[in-house]
């Protein structure tokens, strides 16, 4: 079940990426499937069976071909002008009118020879520099040339990915913050993780990628159950889910206060969970969608993996349908069936209590839209000591507030607020820049561990805790008020 | 205790990470009958650190007290023993995800240096991962050896002693991943690509200066690498304090005591202790930024080999 990496071959029912240039789009592998990605449609049909981070050419009739290596042709003229200085934009440099090149297009011309078409027609290229040159065919192939390459999933293709495409889903995760919570949070092999995270399951497929199936997991969800679609995005094997617990973020309270019991929960969580998923995730999901069609003509949602399918992995959304479809002929059999499911839940329910109550959980990863302090001032309760935790949060103030909670709570050390930036660069001989944009903000991070909590919060060798962390003199003040 | 698995209590025989405050700790070797000085006074290790809970507090000979930490690499970055330039946890964790690392992958890297991404990429790889490291200084090969051993990670790592421009990572066709931070990585590619599976992996290239990046770039491109793409990753620490600001003084306050400009009806205002009008400030919560930071560390050029 543990791959190493590297690349299998594409199978039917995969969960696969497409990539055009840095565009990413996360779809599952089916037969006769149309597939639409940055203005173009096709099937996938013929990918089937070739191998991993093949590029692929849309032919006419949207089948897939693995794309030829060809020779550069039209580097062969090395004719090129040394500056602009007689370079004139009347608009007519390009003798192909949009007609011809739509008639071409439409004869199947292969991209290729329309680029070439288009430097032939063009009366300045001939004039431009070198550079110039390179950059409009450049352009020109990213607009004519249909090529696609699938890949596989990973940590790296899908949060660059979300974050693209649908930030608000991740509340605005860069994925450099994200690898920094990963690195923090000291996730690896063997671990048990708490996971509580409102960003699609992003997070949570992070932490899964690096505990390869070692370990257990215990994510915590508001709501009626746990959101996973980018998880189920990075096709993990079956045994990977079989450590994965959930525990409601509702009956946390109760669980730290010792009356928790699971006597105590809602008679048919299903209906709950139906409700509770339309109204925080679904509804937001046609939201981001409608957002999305300046850039996506189609008017499906950016992540193609079909919405049952999706949801495939919670099981509670399965369940939904199933109970939909049933409930004017519910008969026995379907009884007996949501009885045994409802005894299943509460079966994992009772294991992720237990697995909780024993407090010594390896770390904490806090990834969400709700406000961090009561999240880490509870969650923290089932941390073991010398343990990393990280918060992330898209605005700084929460984890000011965080912070100083935190340093009044104590049993919590080396506490650092901290931002990523992030800068791409373009290399090429004697052009090498950074690029023209970067990302304003991709989120701030809280992290700390967490140490033997302090009984005797008189002594006064805590408030030398307090004056050992704090860095600088502004420390007296902050103690002498009281906020 | 090992560096991949995490343990409870302290043992004969562990790294452990002695914190004393902000910022302020060091490794320690844990064994029998052994002190370790502080600014605290001392620790004796067969009575305060053999057989405590890692996170325990421990009362030093002087009264005063520090925390035993359980090792992480990310604590064994900012302690270790410098033999080189090393490269810190910002960029260690953009490496390790754009590497595409996790349990079960084959690595190489070269130079070992001070090993401090050596610990970050056995923890993420383990425990059926591996990872092949090459340094060329017989010295800093040693004691990398040593310290894998002493940190329980050694069945994870092999530690080769040779040129890697020269003599390639001496392994191939075998992993998912090559990481490269010495001077000339341009002369490595090849060894890189033939290291790498046949059917594909990813490489990561470390240089601090875009000339080094430049040659990297075009011997990329000339061994058919593609998704060549080169980026910067700066960390920004904020330190959280509590700001008074004081409110200037335009001879209102006489005349209308209402009209300081602030909304008392605000309720953030109004309720918060914070903000004391009476006296003339305004209290805060800030992120302070520091008032030096790392502004270049060096340029991580990504590339696939498909």
């Amino acid at each position: 079940a543990m791959e190493g990496g590297g690349s299998a071959r594409i199978r039917e029912g995969d969960c696969a990426v497409l990539k055009r240039d840095e565009v990413f789009k996360a779809v599952s592998v089916l037969r006769r499937r149309k597939i639409i990605f940055e203005k173009q449609w096709f099937y996938l049909d013929n990918a089937i069976g070739h191998v991993y981070g093949t590029t692929f050419e849309v032919t006419s009739g949207g089948n897939l071909q693995p794309k030829q290596e060809v020779e550069e042709t039209t580097t062969e003229t090395k004719e090129a002008g040394t500056d602009n200085r007689n370079i004139v934009d009347d608009g007519k440099s390009q003798k192909l009118t949009h007609d011809d090149i739509k008639a071409l297009k439409d004869k199947g011309i292969k991209g290729q020879e329309i680029v070439q078409q288009l430097i032939e027609n063009s009366t300045t290229f001939r004039d431009k520099t070198e550079f110039a040159q390179d950059k409009y065919i450049k352009k020109k192939k990213k607009k004519y040339e249909a090529v696609i390459t699938i890949v596989k999933p990973s940590t790296r293709i899908l949060s660059t990915m979300y974050y693209a495409r649908e930030p608000g889903k991740i509340s605005h995760m860069r994925y450099d913050t994200l690898a920094q919570m990963l690195t923090l949070g000291n996730i690896h092999a063997g671990n048990k993780m708490i996971v509580m995270e409102t960003c699609a399951g992003l997070v949570l497929g992070a932490v899964m990628e690096r505990m390869g199936g070692y370990g257990s997991i215990i994510q915590m969800y508001p709501g009626g159950g746990p959101v996973r679609a980018a998880t189920s995005c990075f096709g993990f094997p079956k045994p990977f889910f079989d450590n994965l617990h959930e525990f409601p973020l509702s009956k946390v309270q109760s669980l730290l206060s010792g009356t928790f019991t699971t006597e105590t929960l809602p008679a048919d969580p299903e209906d709950n969970a139906l409700v509770e998923e339309e109204s925080n995730g679904l509804t937001e999901e046609k939201q981001t969608s409608l957002q999305e069609t300046e850039e996506e003509p189609s008017p499906e949602a950016a992540m193609e993996i079909n919405p049952t399918e999706e949801q495939d992995t919670m099981d509670i959304n399965a369940e939904d349908v199933e109970f939909k479809e049933n409930k004017e002929k519910e008969n026995k059999e379907n009884v007996r069936e949501k009885q045994i499911k409802q005894w299943e839940r509460r079966k994992k329910l009772i294991e992720a209590a237990a697995l909780l109550r024993e407090k010594n959980a390896d770390g904490l990863i806090v990834a969400s839209k709700f406000h961090p302090t009561p999240l880490l001032l509870s969650l923290l309760e089932f941390v073991a000591p010398s343990r990393p935790f990280v918060v992330y949060c898209q605005y700084k103030e929460p984890l000011l507030d965080c912070y100083t909670k935190l340093r009044e709570r104590g049993g919590v050390i080396n506490l650092k607020l901290s931002e990523t930036w992030l800068r791409n660069y373009q290399v090429l001989p004697d052009r090498s820049h950074p690029k023209l944009t970067m990302s304003g903000g991709g989120g701030y991070l809280l992290s700390g561990i967490t140490v033997i909590l302090d009984k005797g919060k008189s002594d006064p060798s805590n408030s030398e805790a307090l004056k050992m962390e704090e860095p600088s003199s502004k420390r007296c003040k902050l103690q002498d008020l009281p906020c | 205790m090992s560096f991949v698995e995490y343990g409870d209590t302290i043992k004969d025989g562990d790294t452990a990470i002695v914190f004393l405050g902000h910022e302020s700790m060091f490794p320690v070797k844990v064994q029998h009958g052994t002190v370790t000085q502080t600014k605290y006074g001392v620790i004796r290790h067969s009575t305060d650190l053999i057989g405590k809970k890692y996170g325990s507090k421990v009362t030093c000979s002087k009264g005063g007290w520090v925390f035993i930490l359980h090792p992480t690499p990310e604590l064994w970055t900012m302690n270790l023993p410098h033999r080189t330039q090393i490269l810190y946890s910002t960029d260690i964790s953009i490496i390790t995800m754009m590497l595409e690392l996790k349990p079960g992958s084959i690595v190489c890297e070269s130079g070992t240096g001070s090993g401090s991404l050596s610990h970050a990429l056995i923890r993420t790889v383990a425990p059926t991962g591996h990872l092949y490291t090459v340094e060329f200084h017989q010295q800093r090969a040693e004691k990398a050896r040593e310290e894998f051993r002493e940190h329980g990670v050694e069945h994870l790592v092999t530690v080769t002693n040779q040129d890697v421009c020269k003599n390639g990572f001496g392994v191939s066709n075998i992993a998912d991943a090559v990481f490269l931070d010495i001077p000339s990585p341009w002369e490595a590619i090849g060894h890189a690509k033939s290291a790498l599976k046949a059917e594909g992996g990813r490489i990561c290239s470390f240089s601090p200066c875009i000339e080094q990046v430049q040659r990297t770039c075009l011997a990329m491109e000339e061994y058919g690498f593609t998704e060549i793409n080169t980026l910067e990753i700066l960390l920004r620490v904020y330190n959280v304090r509590t700001i008074s600001l004081q409110i200037p003084d335009l001879g209102k306050a006489a005349e209308d005591n209402s009209s300081t400009g602030f909304d008392r009806s605000n309720p953030s205002n109004q309720g918060s202790p914070c903000a004391n009008l009476q006296q003339g400030t305004v209290q805060f919560k800030s992120g302070v930024p520091l008032r030096e930071v790392v502004g270049h560390t060096g340029y991580l050029t990504f590339a696939t080999k498909s």
